[in-house]
């Protein structure tokens, strides 16, 4: 598959996809969110991935979305071509997906890091949703993701008031994992990224989709859901070899099957 | 570059921001303020330099706030977001080491600007004043953060609530000062400080810069975690790969910053 706006390369068990609008520092279009949730879905599809990474580059992740794109939209115009839909393919993607951020992560860049599971952030990201000041509002997610994540009060300051908020005040709030050296995000996200790839791949598939489930269903089904799931574990050769191995006081060896 | 308020030069890889109004004891104005920040922007910007020295024009270093933009309608908090606030932050960004270079008073404000940079050189009969607390306000600037950190609560509190002016001399002895300098070698003193700064190691400078201050209010584990970030940053830049070379070679190193 070619890519024009995203750069994509596999390193061990991780598929990264790298943000590559460097002269409009990455700005968001939809062919851009095509190529990267296109992308996404090769990964989960390919056995040799464990973990995936979403990254801009050592200055910025993404600024923003592509104004430009929009100025001539009609609701007729974007209802027709629903752009945002794609979007909801992401969410279906069943291996972890981990966004690592150096400086601007706003508005439509915000919504993407927000669709990853986990968030790496350098000292220097700033996160936002100013599209308030542009006469919108989020429209991939940014309502309902930020919510979830840090409730409604802390979440209408954000999204009204469209300020930009530094790594610390997201770590503090549980947006982001962890907060490093803007010039470590990415060895650091690697890191982190590489030692979650060497966990049991079906343990780790399987845990993504109770804990996300626990943001959507009601308690007693997400219990059900997580019953489900432990006992499908089960069935995995992982699942002997990791009891095995823990009996046997050595290492594991994961297969992924 | 062209100023009013501040004279800003770069030479020998230091930037010297001289605040350039003698007449009103080098006082901070708006305009002041904003080209303090600027010109602290365009030095951080320049790899050639490497130090950024702080001076006054004339008898004083600066004598803080100018209370003639002060009067009974001032929103004190708006003053300080607007003024202020990007100036010090913009000063903690600054990824070179930052020296005061206290040619005479610093009040108010102004001693606020001297704590906020990395090192402090003084003469002598020059006088710290807070002067704060002595007209019903509280010390801004960043003063009640920087102080206790730099000389403890108990002599923080003596120099902002009680106000007694410090000399040169005397900030020397509660360490606040790193070197007192007489009026004749002034000039020399202060450039032969700095140019030494300059010609460091400037990058793991500015690592320390970014981490040590933190370090006083964060716990031990997060710090670490830090120190880690920061040493494997150093590790890997060339001013470490010529230290150590020039050690195995037996020869003066020769540091770039980089």
């Amino acid at each position: 598959m070619s890519h024009q706006l995203i750069k994509v390369y596999e390193e061990g068990q991780v598929g990264v996809i790298q943000l590559n609008r460097p002269k409009v520092l990455n700005a968001l279009n939809r062919q851009m969110v095509d190529e990267i949730v296109e992308q996404l879905e090769v990964y989960d599809r390919n056995p040799e991935i464990r973990v995936m990474v979403i990254k801009g580059n050592d200055k910025v992740f993404a600024a923003g979305a592509d104004i430009d794109e929009m100025l001539e939209d009609t609701p007729l115009s974007i209802e027709l071509t629903d752009p945002f839909a794609v979007w909801d393919r992401m969410t279906l993607i069943k291996k972890p997906i981990i966004a690592a951020v150096n400086g601007f992560c706003l508005g439509g860049a915000f919504e993407l890091a927000l669709h990853c599971d986990l968030i790496i952030a350098g000292e220097d990201a700033k996160f936002g949703f100013p599209e308030v000041k542009l006469g919108v509002m989020p429209g991939a997610g940014g309502t309902q993701l930020l919510t979830k994540a840090i409730g409604q009060r802390r979440a209408l300051e954000w999204i009204w008031l469209g300020e930009m908020h530094d790594a610390d005040e997201a770590k503090s709030l549980g947006i982001v994992n962890r907060v490093v050296a803007p010039e470590l995000v990415e060895e650091e996200a690697m890191r982190f990224t590489h030692s979650l790839a060497k966990q049991a791949p079906i343990s780790v598939r399987l845990i993504k989709e109770a804990v996300r489930a626990a943001g959507d269903l009601p308690l007693r089904e997400g219990m059900r859901l997580e019953r489900k799931n432990f006992y499908l574990a089960f069935d995995s050769e992982d699942q002997t070899e990791g009891m095995k191995a823990f009996v046997e006081k050595r290492p594991p060896n994961f297969k992924g099957v | 570059m062209d100023f009013e308020t501040i004279h800003y030069s770069e030479k020998d890889g230091l930037a010297t921001i001289t605040l350039n109004r003698p007449k009103a004891y080098n006082a901070f104005t708006k305009e002041m303020n904003k080209e303090i920040t600027k010109a602290l922007k365009v030095a951080n910007k320049n790899n050639d330099v490497r130090c950024v020295v702080f001076t006054g024009e004339g008898k004083a270093f600066c004598s803080g706030q100018d209370l003639q933009d002060v009067d009974e309608n001032t929103n004190h908090a708006e003053f300080l977001r607007e003024r202020y606030q990007p100036m010090l932050k913009q000063l903690k960004d600054t990824t070179k080491p930052v020296v005061a270079a206290i040619n005479g008073t610093a009040a108010g404000a102004g001693m606020s600007l001297a704590l906020a940079c990395d090192f402090r050189l003084m003469k002598p009969d020059a006088k710290f004043v807070s002067a704060f607390v002595g007209i019903g306000l509280i010390p801004d600037s960043g003063m009640m953060y920087h102080l206790p950190r730099l000389i403890g609560y108990a002599k923080a509190m003596e120099m902002t609530v009680l106000g007694r002016p410090m000399t040169g001399t005397e900030a020397y002895a509660v360490g606040l000062v790193t070197e007192v300098v007489e009026d004749n070698e002034w000039d020399e003193k202060v450039n032969e400080f700095t140019q030494n700064l300059a010609g460091m190691p400037t990058k793991s400078i500015a690592l320390v810069k970014r981490y040590m201050m933190d370090s006083m209010h964060e716990s031990y584990d997060e710090f670490l975690e830090k120190e880690a970030y920061a040493q494997r940053i150093a590790g890997q830049s060339k001013d470490h790969h010529e230290g150590v070379l020039s050690f195995k070679e037996k020869r003066q190193p020769t540091y770039t910053g980089q």
